[in-house]
């Protein structure tokens, strides 16, 4: 005879992530043993703890599965194209720039599509909060490869194994000029919480990588179990080790993931920079951008 | 609402098309551009770069037009009105955006200063071969409105009533200028600032609790609100409901975007703007836009002196197109004469409007130049010499 | 006495085991009920074992768990 369901169950309202939810959209659509769902909690951990001003924020997606993160929580939020969450976000955080801005992505739609983005925003660095949720391919449109997917798996568009090499996102993004870098896995919990609390207290381009299962496409044609699996591996194959070189942070199908805060550096964020610029070269006659309302 | 001071440049001017469309920017309220070099388009924004430091705002050059055509309308729904300007290769590429900014219903600006194409064609020469693709150019149904200056003059007055029309319908407009009209100069005179009628942002005063983005009442245009407000909205390129939620259900599909759609077309009349001289009695009438109707009078001024009875239709809206005007007149003269710097695209909606009640000639031009005025005074007489359809 | 208290909401499990796994005590099974979708949402079978970490309720990726603590018994000021 089945189990009965008398256990607690408490008003939802108990949850203290549940006011950062849109809850009249639950349950949302990822899938069982997805780690989206669980760097979402820490995010909205990561606001509790770092006591921000809700009102503050905007969160930008792009387009796949993270890209849906943008629907679910109770910000003001935008699902934009597919690549473009950075450019998108650029503009509101120049327009208004009391913002704080969050970019929520996933790999492919950061630096596939919208790699060119990514570098250029940390070139420049605008202060966004980057979240890259990498669960090593193109899971929405049914399990392509991604530049992130690791050699030998087993894709819809490699169907004979991957033998491109794949980025390493934190090298890529250090190396465009961003100041925060970390890499934590959905495994991760309470780092993560902790290193975008970190990143709220940045001023820059802050890049926060998570490892994340994908059970239905990745894990499934890889035969490496479901997202609980994926969960046990990263628990037994991480090394935290902050301040590892990100060029040696490469990840493989199966092997070492290292992850910690790789960079944490200071330097003028574009908005600093353009203002001293204008002040410099226009004296009295630069006028600050003034607080844009309309109407 | 009367312009800001502080953009508006008031005096008399002897500036190009580029310049002035740059100036009118201002002198609507926009203090926010994003853009990308493209011949023949670049001035306006290297203007505004130079201008928006000294007036309070934001110039930034993307690293692509993918960018530029999203980034202004993060702006947008940052409080800023903006805008970004471009030619064929690059208005091309924010064609996504530009669905985007109709499915959103972000106000907002795209400059498109034509060239010859197709690809990179003639980047320093005219053309006006992006009429379709102004109005189809994205993917799926979704309505726009154009508009075609044909001076320096109207670069700026009209890119004033480009930004209000954009507030108004909370649409993107697309603003035609071609490669002469960007660099021809002239005199331009810009008014003082409390002679510039401005149309405010169409912000939301309900309260967060009451507020959905995209509920309507009659006139289908939602109200807006910006992020950091406290309204928590979502905003999705996905087909959404009142709540701005996805909803992919062919029911709300339908009804979304036929709103879009009519919110545009229900109001064409208000839209259409053009400019007509001796339409009355006319035999011909010729059909023109941007810098070709300067040519065309040139030819039209000819055909009068020869007898003809000649009227002329300046189209300044050509999006949506005044099918109601060119139906009217269709039953009353022989023929229309389009003529366009293009292999014939407007002429196609002349034709459809006209449902053969009058013949429709076009005098193509592939671009790279503009027309002789000989050239289309044959096709006029030609046209008088029809028989009545 | 437990020291914390487990609530579910079971509409939203997709049993994916991530609280089970991840409880330090174990105080967590899936169930052999369903909900509505067809998933076993977990079940407290060692309720004295809680201590209301809310490890369950960060690892959840479905927003379905979580955990309080529970005021000691004999309630009382601090």
């Amino acid at each position: 005879m089945p189990d009965s369901l008398n256990t607690d169950i408490l008003d939802p309202v108990v949850n203290p992530v549940e006011p950062f939810l849109r809850s009249d959209r639950m349950p949302h659509i990822w899938c069982p043993g997805c780690g989206i769902g669980t760097t979402v909690n820490s995010f909205a951990r990561a606001l509790i703890e770092s006591k921000i001003d809700l009102q503050s924020l905007a969160l930008v997606s792009g387009i796949g599965c993270t890209g849906r993160v943008a629907g679910y929580v109770k910000l003001d939020s935008f699902h934009t194209t597919h690549g473009r969450a950075i450019p998108f976000a650029t503009g509101l955080k120049l327009a208004n720039p009391k913002l704080n801005v969050i970019v929520y992505s996933g790999d492919g739609d950061l630096s596939a599509i919208g790699g060119n983005h990514l570098i250029h925003a940390a070139r420049r660095n605008i202060d966004l909060k980057v979240i890259c949720v990498n669960n090593l391919i193109y899971a929405m449109t049914g399990g392509q490869t991604a530049p992130t997917t690791p050699d030998h798996s087993t894709t819809s568009t490699n169907p004979y194994g991957v033998f491109e090499p794949s980025f390493n996102l934190p090298h890529l993004v250090e190396a465009a000029g961003a100041v925060y870098v970390a890499r934590w896995t959905t495994f991760h919990v309470r780092q993560l919480t902790r290193s975008i609390a970190e990143a709220f207290q940045k001023k820059g381009f802050s890049f926060i990588e998570v490892i994340s299962p994908c059970p239905t496409l990745y894990q499934r044609r890889n035969k490496l179990g479901d997202g609980l699996d994926a969960m046990k591996y990263y628990k037994e194959k991480s090394k935290i080790r902050h301040g590892t070189p990100t060029s040696e942070a490469g990840l493989t199908m199966t092997g070492e993931i290292i992850v910690g805060k790789f960079v944490d550096r200071d330097r003028p964020d574009y908005q600093t920079m353009m203002r001293t610029q204008y002040a410099e070269s226009l004296g009295e006659r630069f006028v600050e951008q003034p607080e844009m309302v309309c109407s | 609402m009367k312009a800001d001071p502080r953009g508006v440049l008031t005096g008399v001017h002897f500036m190009d098309g580029d310049h002035a469309c740059c100036e009118g920017a201002l002198a609507a309220g926009s203090r926010f551009a994003s853009g990308y070099p493209i011949t023949p388009s670049t001035e306006v924004v290297e203007r505004f770069a130079s201008r928006v430091p000294t007036v309070g705002g934001t110039f930034i050059q993307m690293e692509d037009e993918l960018a530029a055509s999203i980034t202004l309308q993060g702006a947008v729904w940052g409080g800023a009105k903006a805008f970004t300007v471009t030619s064929g290769p690059g208005f091309s590429l924010m064609m996504e955006h530009i669905g985007y900014a109709a499915m959103t219903e972000t106000p907002c600006v795209f400059v498109d200063v034509q060239r010859g194409g197709p690809s990179t064609g003639l980047p320093t020469l005219p053309a006006q071969a992006d009429m379709m693709q102004a109005r189809w150019g994205s993917h799926g149904d979704y309505e726009i409105i154009a508009l075609c200056p044909n001076s320096p003059q109207e670069c700026f007055d009209l890119t004033v009533k480009a930004f209000n029309l954009a507030e108004e319908f909370r649409v993107p407009v697309m603003f035609m200028m071609d490669e002469v009209v960007g660099h021809m100069t002239e005199k331009v005179v810009i008014p003082p600032a409390d002679q510039i009628e401005v149309v405010p942002r169409r912000h939301t005063r309900k309260p967060v609790a009451d507020y959905l983005p995209y509920e309507t009442n009659g006139d289908m245009v939602p109200e807006i609100a910006h992020a950091g407000e406290g309204y928590k909205f979502h905003i999705t390129g996905l087909t959404h409901d009142e709540r701005g939620y996805p909803n992919m259900t062919p029911q709300i599909q339908d009804k979304l975007v036929r709103r879009l759609q009519n919110k545009i077309l229900q109001a064409a009349d208000r839209i259409a703007m053009f400019e007509e001289e001796q339409l009355e009695g006319a035999d011909v009438v010729v059909v023109s836009y941007g810098i070709t109707s300067r040519v065309a009078q040139r030819a039209i001024e000819a055909a009068r002196k020869q007898g003809l009875r000649v009227g002329k239709l300046r189209l300044i809206t050509a999006w949506p197109f005044p099918d109601k005007k060119i139906r009217e007149l269709a039953a009353n003269v022989k023929a229309f004469v389009v003529p366009e710097l293009n292999l014939g695209q407007m002429v196609r909606e002349v034709e459809r409007s006209a449902a053969g009640q009058a013949k429709t000639f076009a005098v193509s031009h592939a671009g790279g130049g503009v027309h002789n005025p000989e050239d289309i005074l044959k096709v006029i007489v030609e046209a008088s010499r029809c028989r009545t359809a | 006495m437990a020291k914390g208290r487990v609530s579910i909401v079971v509409e939203r499990c997709k049993a994916c085991g991530f609280c089970v796994e991840f409880c330090p005590t174990h105080v967590l099974a899936l169930s052999s009920a369903f909900n509505s979708k067809g998933y076993h949402p977990p079940h407290v079978v060692h309720p004295e074992k809680c201590s209301g970490c809310d490890l369950c309720g960060m690892y959840c990726p479905d927003f379905a768990i979580c955990a309080t603590k529970v005021a000691p018994a004999g309630g009382g000021d601090k």
